[in-house]
């Protein structure tokens, strides 16, 4: 099949025409631009953007000229879609960039789609090529079937790393089902366990081909758990974010101290943990409803309602060490190497360590420049430095 | 449409804590008797906050994965899910005897069965007995044998201890073994001695814990005495002071466990059409989980797991 010829013009046959025709209802049909009623005497009148008609019967549909027929099997295949309502049907339209129901909610605040939404000649036009949309890490592609068992606009959908889009799928390493994202899910590329499912560091090299709507819903759901129900809340206007302090105060047992947490370090804790380059959510929780932190939320498509449980792990760590009073130390360092300490804790910060270059001693944090300065500066005890003021919250220990 | 949710521990440092939850829900799943089943996590994801607003069910039937009844199962789990008016007396339990309480999840307005933990199911004492077939590859041991139900002991509550006792006493009840024992890592009778309170030569171990996880690769093999070194393994059976002691690994690993889960959703009143006795692969244990025992087990990482996060 080629492209320049659309395949939904050859396939609306008989039996799959009296199978619509039975699916219409008394009221008629009215959907992503279809309008259908019957008109009495086994006919109906046909109305789309591109056509009216009147009083056609079932002989003329059949033989009905593009779009049309796109227009009944686009119908069709969104009533075996069904789920009304649900976050899965909402998903699924937005993956072939179909018009969103009911913008009744929609405000100010709710996320615009970067992309137009497709009326049918054109959603197919690009159906039959695929349409891309990426969610996080993940490239989604529905496309029409091109098995000509499946009724004629079926559509399935393909499921890649995004960075594997121009890739040949002969490449990629084709998956049978849903739960094989789980074991693509848990470890990153370096083989350590991916304890945080939207961290960006998703392995690519896989893909999922001619998934149906359920399973794409599903094998999303595996790797990205919970983002399609929240994204969908959100488009509805009923996304319940619960902020830093509501999370903390409902704490108990070994977490119940987080809620101790001074306020900015809960701003630095956003930025450590939070931000695109550590977490593809785009966070919406803030300190409080009327106190948002500084540090940027994100551009993720779907959002981070609370803080989750390895932030609340993490903060618990933070909650310990900041209880801590500061203290002024003494030590000695050439201007380079202040650079230097800059430069290790950047390079750690970014997990940037494995590409510095064996012999790229220019590099402040190279492993060798890092064992010098370890020679240098270290005794038995480790760094070399002196206390000089004491906090006076803490009368004990100095010297 | 109803869903079973399966409520687990899993692990921020340990990706097989979670092993036992995927292998169980993915046997429930296999038999198609709920529209929808999900794994939900402490410490992963979907988190028990967000689980239910994934499924598109009504009706959710929640069964913890986890021992016994105490701190998770009785406060952060309902809190998590948001069970409105949810408290521990619901479940009307004397430590062992919680079943469902039904209450209706706040923020997806779905009904929820809230189940008691597997651990304390009256099926688990036939899981218990599977492993001890498993682990000597005798559908009929028994004559003979001792077994020992090991648990942590009092480390988090009472609750604890009771579920152990509980299964001990029932397994002593089929007079099926010589001698049957409830044993501790944390109180006494301590699994230490575990050949002092035993007669009989061959003695089944049988850890009820849901996952392996540091205490059931590391501290009881050594404690026991099966090893020196839990980096080099162990025979199963081990030689410890004359006696011959068969190993089992943790419980929750054990194929039989998802009818566990299944039998706590027919319990809270799940519509569920299969037959749960011929449905069971005999040999069948957690894909991925068990431990062989002959295998090494992995490093020490996990040891920094908070509150031994994974084994519950
Ligand atoms: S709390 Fe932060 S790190 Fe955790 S999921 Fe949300 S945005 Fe990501």
């Amino acid at each position: 099949m080629t492209a320049s010829e659309p395949r939904f013009e050859a396939t609306l046959d008989p039996d799959a025409l009296e199978s619509l025709l039975a699916r219409i209802d008394p009221d008629g049909v009215d959907f992503d631009g279809l309008r259908l009623e019957p008109a009495g005497g086994g006919e109906y009148d046909l109305v789309t953007p591109e056509t009216t008609r009147r009083a056609v019967s079932p002989a003329d549909l059949a033989d009905a000229e593009p779009p049309v027929p796109a227009y009944l099997t686009n119908w069709r295949y969104w009533q075996d879609v069904g789920g009304e309502g649900t976050a899965r049907r909402a998903f699924l339209r937005w993956c072939e960039r179909a018009p969103r129901p009911e913008p009744e909610t929609e405000t100010e605040t709710t996320p615009r789609d970067d992309r137009e939404p497709l009326p049918v000649p054109e959603r197919y036009a690009a159906l039959e090529d695929g349409i891309d949309r990426e969610w996080g890490q993940l490239r989604i592609t529905p496309r029409l079937a091109d098995d000509p068992e499946t009724a004629s606009g079926e559509r399935v959908y393909d499921l890649t790393h995004r960075v594997d889009a121009g890739r040949d799928p002969a490449d990629l390493e084709i998956q049978d089902e849903p739960r094989d994202a789980r074991r693509i899910a848990t470890e990153d590329g370096d083989g350590r366990y991916r304890p945080l499912k939207t961290a960006p560091t998703l392995v690519s090299g896989w893909a999922f081909v001619g998934l149906s709507g359920a399973e794409l819903v599903e094998t999303v759901d595996t790797f990205y758990p919970a983002t399609i129900a929240n994204w969908h809340r959100e488009l509805r206007g009923d996304l319940d974010v619960d902020h830093w302090r509501e999370t903390a105060d409902r704490q108990t047992g070994m977490y119940a101290d987080v809620a101790d947490l001074p306020r900015e370090t809960v701003e630095w804790m956003a930025e450590a943990c939070c931000v695109d380059s550590q977490c593809l959510k785009r966070r919406e929780w803030e300190y409080a409803p009327d106190d948002e932190l500084e540090v940027e939320g994100g551009d993720g498509p779907f959002p981070c309602r609370e803080p989750c449980s390895l932030v609340v792990a993490a903060a618990r760590t933070w909650t310990d060490l900041e209880q801590e009073p500061e203290r002024t130390y003494e030590l000695e360092l050439t201007p380079s190497e202040v650079r230097q300490l800059e430069a290790l804790i950047d390079a750690v910060a970014e997990g940037r360590t494995d590409e510095i270059r064996e012999a790229d001693v220019a590099d402040g944090a190279n492993r060798y420049r890092a064992r010098y300065l370890r020679a240098k500066r270290f005794d038995e005890d480790g760094l070399d430095v002196r206390e000089v003021s004491t906090a006076e919250t803490d009368g004990e220990s100095g010297e | 449409m109803q869903a079973l949710v399966v409520a687990a521990h899993g692990s921020h440092l340990n990706p097989d804590a979670s092993d036992p939850a995927y292998a169980h829900a993915d046997a429930v799943r296999e038999r198609g008797a709920f529209d929808e089943v999900r794994e939900a996590f402490w410490k992963e994801e979907p988190h028990f906050r967000e689980v239910l607003r994934t499924l598109e069910s009504d009706e959710v039937f929640v069964v913890p994965l986890f021992i016994s009844e105490g701190y998770f199962t009785e406060r952060v789990i309902p809190r998590e899910l948001r069970l409105e008016g949810w408290e521990p007396d619901l479940w009307d339990s004397d430590g062992t005897s919680a079943t469902h309480a039904t209450l209706e999840a706040e923020d997806v307005g779905k009904t929820v069965h809230y189940c008691g933990p597997v651990g304390t199911h009256d099926a688990m004492t036939d899981v218990i007995v599977r492993r001890a077939e498993s682990v000597t590859g005798d559908p009929e041991v028994g004559e003979g044998f001792g077994l020992a139900v090991v648990g942590h002991g009092t480390e988090r509550n009472e609750n604890s201890a009771k579920a152990i006792e509980y299964h001990a006493d029932r397994v002593r009840d089929r007079e099926r073994f010589d001698e049957v024992r409830a044993l501790f890592m944390d109180e006494e009778p301590e699994v230490d001695d575990v050949t002092d309170y035993f007669e009989s030569r061959d003695v089944v171990l049988v850890p009820l814990f849901v996952a392996d996880g540091y205490h059931t690769r590391e501290d009881i093999p050594e404690d026991v005495g099966l090893t020196d070194d839990y980096r080099r393994g162990w025979d199963v059976p081990a030689d410890v002071d004359g006696h011959r002691v068969w190993y089992a690994g943790a419980v929750g690993t054990e194929g039989l466990l998802a009818d566990v889960l299944l039998e706590r959703a027919i319990d809270a009143g799940a519509d569920v059409d299969v037959d749960i006795d011929a449905a069971v692969d005999p040999d069948s244990t957690a894909e991925g989980a068990g431990t062989p025992p002959e295998s090494e087990p992995e490093s020490g990482k996990e040891r920094t797991l908070e509150a031994g996060g994974g084994e519950t």
